[in-house]
């Protein structure tokens, strides 16, 4: 019996604008059997960058949320009692692993440090993953690669990544892309024209411009599309960028003031 | 017309404006028509154009409503609809009434609000039946007249009242600091935007204050969209002719005017709504500018346009046109803050480019291509085909740089070489003054200049802070007692955060994966674990928190007052939440005598001694910062926690008696100080209450993260949640 989860590849071709280099960095690190750390803020386009990339390198994708509970088993596997018998589940690292699979951990600081050293050895030169409990040490194919995902933005001390972790990787710097190209993206994405989604896009940048002055982060290109989306549904823009924008940015009365201000600048 | 007007006074009786409409069939009722619009967008000309023509023209139309449609245009619905509504029911009198309003509303909505129409309508309604035609005519066309009538003095905005917002909305706009002051007029250096103190030109406190908002944008669009000059033009030669001469006055009046055409067509391009806004202000254009148009409102116009008509307008000899929303000019004062900042620019961008040149491994030497800068996010530098990101600082000089200059200049992009900033201030030697007793501590300090550490060069005195009014943080807790309670749910919240450990020998469940694996083991001849259970454990956060805060003379005032009332609000926080944390101010006077003073301890309480200790923080002398930095860093070090964190909390730029300390100095010493508590593994925050010191933050804190705060009084109320979010 096999209750290890099956793992397929992407059919469709995802949706992705590429920014700068990082697909032909991506496919090197790929080629090269490196690890590779995404950095960048909140909806930028680093998840639907890796589901781009893996349908692009014909591999399966498992994607993996971490949190603070986030357990050695829960990556690697463990025994189930089905019936009178234990059967040993892969978790999804391992089942990436075996398949060749990419694996993409995002919010890597999420989880907790015990949990990520059982990534180490799969990230240096011996990519291989030991799952303790059945003593096995499984070897990763060539084709297998795996991707972390970080906001350097969080301010908090308790999430950083250990440099011992860091420096297995090779790093990609994400970042909202230039007017042109965002207002591109979020027309797409939201299936507004290229006029509304350029009006966005400015919000945006309106936004972003006051990171650090009042807001923690700008607007993410994934408000943007959020905004786009209910616009297309026929909300009236202001209506829609105070709720899927300006809302979802804070909580604060007067920057929320502030950032009505913005929103009725630009519509 | 009918030939007997019948008596107004009814109608003054339900003259009210009723959106369930009183006077009109259901299909003129307004609220209908909106239901039928679906929305409270504003009507279109042509709109708007059929619904004047079915009230006013119906019978007699020698009249074209086009006119009145495109006046019109500019209100919001609600404002559209009260003016048919209105021109309805006077046309139903007397047409030439309706006609008139609908002329006139435009500029009677820029002095009076819905109330003050509605009075304004019926005041000519009532003219009219008393005195006939011409005399509803006279009153309706002294909106002023009637405005200050209504209002008796006229209401007020103050520059206090919007300097928070409005600055936030400048920021917002412009992504570099451009700061709001006060000033005795309109006008900007390009690097601080002058308000005047009060605003009472138009007709109520709202329209006032957006008169505020208005100016700020057409101020902030003269650095945005290239009043000041470019690459390619140079504005004081262009004004030469008029600059010190009788005519300098008119002729920046008429300069001033004329760009304010050209911004709100560029504002317009880019943010409608703003431009909006700025149209309601300004009303319609005066007649001088009429001609104009068509070359200056569009947004490919430029200063080069605006300079060419410059000396045509003059030569006609008109009067300079007055606008709503007028703002002065005064290039020389712009252009000489301009300059400084392109040069510091420059030099920074030049500096970035050089430190990634060296990291990618390449020598300055062998370099005939130059870089190019991709100007539009100037966050990309392409060098020979390979991209590079420029760090955040310098991306925002080059930003900058865009913006002053409409690209980042080529020779900007060869870099300056391994050295560090120029100093530019006045090498001090600052007076050492004799202290004394002995200094307690030594520490050393950077002198960017000579790149070296000076050994033991500041003297450090600690002492404990004199207990101050013991009844003062009771009162604050009086004061906040409900954002105390909340804050301390919160913060319990994250300390009660549990944690099942499994696989332990005893506890209260079982840990059926443990259970699992040792049947498995069993089956396969192993032993099996006799650890088979889970505990419930507290979290151990194991934090250390130093607070340092600014007791610099620059505190004094509304600084020192928030800062007790933070420490008090932080304490309460921090105490439900079981870190451990210590509080110390900082003030020095020369580097003989810097000073620590005491507030709490680690190892202390937050007894009745502390709590007459943060009541006792006061504003002393100066601000350096290194040295305090310094020395808390080796205190928190001695912590045994796993993660140590320093937040500051200060007001600005480290200064100190003498100017040594003051400018480049300063700003390196206290970024090598963090930079150094960062190898040792503490993490420093800091909290700057100055939204005016912006620019050199981000590299003075470099290594360390910060916050800017723009108005103190939030900072009681903002410290819970900034400390929430570093550590958890
Ligand atoms: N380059 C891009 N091409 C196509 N879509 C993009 C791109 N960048 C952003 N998007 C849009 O933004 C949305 C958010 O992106 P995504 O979920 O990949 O963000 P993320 O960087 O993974 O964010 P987080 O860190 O919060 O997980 C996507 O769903 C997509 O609509
Ligand atoms: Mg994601």
């Amino acid at each position: 019996m096999n209750l290890s989860p099956e793992l397929s590849q992407p059919v469709d071709e995802p949706y992705y604008q590429p920014i700068a280099n990082e697909v032909a960095l991506f496919e090197a690190s790929h080629a090269r059997r490196l690890p590779v750390l995404l950095k960048g803020p909140t909806g930028c386009g680093k998840t639907r960058f890796v589901e781009y990339m893996a349908w692009r390198l014909k591999r399966p994708l498992v994607t993996v949320a971490c949190h603070d509970d986030l357990t050695t088993a829960d990556l690697v596997g463990r025994y189930l009692i089905v019936g009178n018998e234990t059967v040993w589940v892969d978790g999804p690292l391992t089942a990436a692993v075996r398949a060749g699979a990419i694996c993409y951990l995002d919010e890597i600081v999420e989880a907790r440090k015990d949990t990520i050293v059982v990534i180490h050895p799969l990230a240096d030169a011996r990519r291989v993953l030991a799952v303790d409990k059945r003593g096995e040490m499984v070897a990763a194919p060539d084709s297998f690669m795996l991707v972390v995902s970080y906001n350097p933005g969080y301010q908090s001390v308790l999430k950083e990544i250990k440099p011992s972790t860091r420096q297995r990787f090779v790093a990609l710097d994400f970042d909202y892309p230039e007017a042109a190209v965002e207002a591109g993206i979020v027309g797409r994405e939201g299936g507004v024209d290229f006029e509304t989604a350029r009006r966005l896009v400015k919000l945006g940048e309106l936004t972003r411009n006051l990171k650090g002055a009042g807001l923690d982060e700008g607007a993410s290109t994934r408000l943007l599309v959020h905004a786009a989306q209910l616009i297309a549904a026929g909300i009236e823009p202001q209506a829609a960028c105070t709720a899927a924008v300006a809302r979802a940015l804070c909580d604060d009365p007067d920057m929320n003031g502030t950032l009505d201000d913005l929103v009725a600048a630009v519509f | 017309m009918t030939s007997s007007p019948p008596s107004f006074s009814a109608r003054c009786l339900f003259g009210q404006f009723r959106p369930e409409g009183s006077y009109s069939s259901p299909t003129d009722n307004p609220e209908d028509l909106r239901r039928k619009a679906g929305a409270n967008r504003r009507l279109f000309g042509d709109e708007l154009e059929t619904r004047l023509d079915e009230v006013l023209f119906a019978s007699h139309s020698h009249r074209s409503a086009t006119k009145l449609a495109l006046g019109l245009e500019a209100l919001n619905r609600s404002q559209q609809e009260r003016v048919l509504h209105w021109a309805a029911v006077a046309a139903g009198t007397y047409a030439e009434i309706g006609y008139q309003i609908a002329t006139f509303a435009p500029r009677a909505f820029m002095l009076l609000d819905d109330g003050g129409f509605d009075a304004w309508v019926l005041a000519g309604l009532d003219a009219y039946d008393r005195h006939g035609g011409r005399a509803a005519m006279d009153l309706l066309r002294d909106i002023e007249g009637f405005s200050a009538g209504r209002n008796g003095a006229r209401p007020v905005a103050k520059f206090t009242d919007i300097e928070a917002r409005l600055g936030r909305f400048i920021q917002g706009l412009a992504g570099r600091p451009l700061n709001l002051a006060v000033g005795t007029c309109a006008w900007t250096d390009s690097e601080t935007i002058f308000l005047p103190p009060e605003q009472d030109s138009l007709f109520d406190a709202a329209a006032n204050r957006r008169l505020y908002k208005v100016q700020a944008a057409i101020l902030w669009a003269q650095s945005r969209f290239g009043s000041f000059g470019s690459a390619s033009v140079d504005l004081e030669t262009s004004l030469a002719p008029w600059l010190g001469k009788a005519e300098e006055e008119r002729a920046l009046i008429w300069f001033a005017a004329l760009e304010s055409v050209r911004l709100e067509a560029c504002i317009a391009f880019e943010l409608s709504g703003l431009a909006t806004e700025i149209a309601a202000v300004r009303g319609a254009w005066p007649d001088s500018l009429l001609p104009l148009l068509p070359r200056l409102f569009r947004p490919q116009a430029t200063l080069s346009d605006t300079l060419e008509l410059l000396p045509l307008c003059l030569l006609g000899g008109e009067d300079a046109p007055r606008l709503a929303h007028a703002v002065r000019f005064d290039p020389a004062a712009a252009q000489r803050i301009r300059a400084a900042r392109i040069l510091r620019d420059m030099k920074t961008v030049q500096r970035a480019i050089s430190a990634l040149k060296g990291s990618s491994g390449r020598s300055g030497e062998h370099d005939e291509s130059l870089p190019s800068l991709a100007t539009d996010a100037g966050a990309y530098l392409s060098l020979e085909g390979e991209a590079l990101v420029l760090p955040p600082e310098a991306r925002a000089a080059a930003q900058s740089l865009v913006q002053d200059l409409g690209e980042v200049p080529p020779e900007c992009l060869v870099p300056a070489g391994p050295g560090p900033w120029q100093p530019t201030e006045r090498e001090g030697g600052g007076e050492d003054f004799a202290s004394d007793r002995q200094a307690d501590y030594r520490y050393d300090e950077w002198d960017y200049r000579r790149r070296a550490y000076r050994k033991g060069w500041c003297h450090l005195f600690e002492t404990e802070v004199e207990p101050g009014d013991r009844a003062y943080v009771a009162a604050v807790r009086q004061r906040h007692s409900a954002l105390i309670k909340q804050i301390r749910r919160r913060f319990e919240m994250l300390r009660g955060e549990n944690r099942m450990l499994g696989r332990q020998p005893e506890g209260e469940e079982v840990d059926l994966d443990a259970v699992v694996d040792a049947i498995a083991d069993r089956r396969g001849g192993l032993e099996p674990t006799a650890r088979l259970f889970c505990r419930r454990v507290r979290n151990q956060r194991s934090l250390a928190a130093m607070f340092m805060v600014d007791m610099s003379g620059s505190t004094k005032g509304w600084v020192n007052e928030a800062e007790r009332e933070a420490l008090v609000m932080l304490s309460e926080a921090i105490e439900s939440l079981g870190d451990a944390y210590a509080i110390y101010g900082f003030s020095g006077w020369t580097r003989t005598r810097s000073d620590i003073y005491r507030i709490k301890r680690f190892d202390e309480a937050y007894d009745e001694a502390v709590k007459a200790r943060i009541a006792a923080v006061e504003a002393k002398d100066y601000t350096r910062m290194g040295v305090a930095i310094r020395h808390l860093t080796a205190l928190l070090l001695r912590q045994p926690a796993r993660h140590r964190l320093l937040i500051t909390l200060s007001d600005g730029r480290p200064d100190d008696f003498g100017d040594e300390y003051r400018g480049h100095y300063g700003i390196e010493d206290t970024r090598r100080a963090l930079q150094e508590a960062r190898e040792q593994g503490v993490r420093s925050y800091c909290i700057t209450i100055d939204s005016h010191g912006a620019d050199y933050l981000a590299h003075m804190y470099g290594a360390a993260r910060f916050t800017v705060l723009d108005d103190v009084r939030k900072l009681p109320l903002k410290i819970a949640d900034i400390y929430r979010r570093l550590a958890s």
